[in-house]
């Protein structure tokens, strides 16, 4: 049914692109970093020649002291207050002299941020308020309690199987968090419009900080045989010198190995389907039955890659955090003795 | 190269946002629901235990019943087998005594009919001595009615008496 409306949507609309198409091609490249990328405005829909968007404050210290202002009198590379928006980086940059000043704007990322973190805080405070006010020996969990239950639990269960039974309960919550957190934020990613669409999970910085955390609660709450194995492993001599080099480096890699895998599955999953949808658009000057019959394949690879996606949205939560409690376990070994 | 280098705007905002979430969720959300769960996990578990235990000696119990079934029964019917014994042996005893009596009262009749019998025939006899000793005196009387008789008779008595004493 839904394929063939689109198609005949498209069948219909293809020869008015045709027409007067011809000199403007369509920028995929530009378009994808559009919606990967962050920006100082989110940019809602297009109705005819109208884009409605919702203008962002921006917040910078430059120079010239603090300034915080609607990002309305930054489009279309207009400067306000001696800064403008630098068109190849898409960033903030003092007019004069070019340079980044201290960048804390609501950008599109940020936004986003700040309304699934608190969707989540509610979710939970929520969830815990039901179990407050309820009797669990005498109640099963029901509404919202029911539907977090098995996800908080699974992550509680997984701690316990990874830290063991001493002190998981410390770490337990933070693992929740970060699961919860890079979940509903890939999902959010992969909605397609407004409270969603904003690539957070597929930006660096977001899986960096995750990734940090995980790596200091590792490195800060590592018990001393931990740290023998890092520097005093019990080896042979001649590997004395080598091994702790060679420890310290893993060390280190594995919040950059949680930063890149998190980061780049999402933001490739988030371009496939972005192309896929391009695909349509692509093709949409060389004629109807071409435009059709690949918008019939663009369709279909879009709905598998969008499920396929869905599926990598819980896996990559899932070994993000599992990699974390088990990071988090060798951390809190007790040696033999 | 703008993809791989992170925001710094986005680091700071991340770094306070997490931070403020997993702080307040670390402290009023995820350990409340946790150990509650944890908690009804502890009861359901101890409950399944519990009911096993308590399975084990229901089955123990019904065991036990049955047993105890089996054995008053058994015992019922050495009650009652000893019941019809005492019963019988009861019948038996009376029935004996029963007879000892019969016999002992019939032994009694009879040597009470013997001795009335024996005193009834020495009446009889001393009767009959009397009958005999009037009748003769009767016959004496008659025949001894003239002196002739009279001395012939006292001649006979004084024979008879002296063949009498030289025999004696």
């Amino acid at each position: 049914m839904m394929l063939a409306w689109l198609i005949s949507l498209l069948l219909l609309a293809a020869p008015s692109p045709a027409q007067q198409g011809q000199e403007e091609t369509v920028d995929v490249a530009e378009i994808i970093f559009e919606h990967i990328g962050d920006d100082y405005e989110w940019h809602l829909w297009t109705w005819g020649d109208r884009h409605v968007k919702l203008h962002l404050p921006v917040i910078v210290h430059s120079s010239t002291g603090w300034h915080v202002f609607s990002s309305r009198h930054l489009a279309h590379g207009e400067s306000y207050e001696g800064l403008r928006i630098d068109p190849e980086k898409g960033k903030i940059v003092e007019v004069d002299s070019g340079k980044r000043p201290f960048d804390i704007s609501i950008t599109k990322n940020v936004l986003s941020l700040m309304m699934s973190s608190l969707l989540l805080l509610v979710v939970i405070l929520l969830t815990a308020r039901w179990y407050r006010k309820h009797d669990v020996l005498d109640e099963a969990p029901t509404g919202i309690a029911a539907l977090m239950e098995p996800l908080v639990m699974m992550v509680h269960d997984m701690a316990r199987e990874n830290i063991g039974e001493a002190d998981y309960r410390k770490y337990s919550p933070f693992l929740c968090m970060a699961f919860l957190f890079i979940l509903l934020n890939n999902f959010l990613g992969i909605m397609p419009f407004f409270p969603g669409g904003a690539n957070l999970t597929g930006n660096i910085a977001i899986t960096l900080v995750l990734a940090l955390c995980t790596f200091f609660t590792v490195n800060l709450t590592g018990t001393k045989h931990y740290y023998k194995e890092i520097f005093n492993p019990d080896v042979p001599v001649f590997l004395k010198p080598i091994m702790p080099i060679i420890e310290v480096f893993s060390a280190l890699m594995k919040p950059v190995s949680l930063t890149i895998r998190l980061f780049a599955n999402m933001l490739a999953g988030h371009i496939m389907i972005l192309c896929m949808v391009c695909i349509i658009f692509i093709m949409a000057k060389y004629g109807a039955v071409l435009t059709g019959s690949m918008t019939v394949v663009s369709v279909l690879f879009g709905i598998f890659l969008d499920a396929l996606e869905c599926l990598v949205a819980f896996i990559q939560a899932y070994v993000f955090t599992m990699l974390s409690s088990i990071y988090i376990g060798l951390a809190r070994a007790h040696g033999e003795e | 190269m703008n993809l791989v280098t992170p925001d710094t705007g986005l680091l700071f905002w991340m770094v306070v946002i997490f931070g403020l979430v997993f702080f307040l969720l670390w402290k009023f959300g995820f350990p409340i629901i946790t150990e509650m769960v944890d908690k009804r996990n502890a009861t359901i578990k101890k409950s399944l235990e519990d009911a096993h235990e308590i399975e084990a000696r229901m089955a123990g119990m019904v065991e036990e019943h049955a047993r105890m079934l089996d054995e008053t029964r058994r015992e019922q019917a050495a009650i009652l087998r000893e019941a019809s014994e005492t019963k019988n042996r009861i019948l038996a005893d009376a029935k004996a005594q029963a007879r000892d009596e019969a016999g002992k009262i019939l032994a009694e009749a009879r040597t009470q009919i013997a001795a009335e019998k024996e005193a009834a025939l020495s009446d009889i006899r001393k009767e009959v001595a009397l009958l005999s000793v009037s009748i003769a005196e009767k016959i004496l009387r008659k025949d001894l009615s003239t002196d002739e008789a009279q001395r012939e008779y006292l001649e006979k008595m004084v024979d008879e008496t002296t063949q009498t004493g030289v025999h004696s």
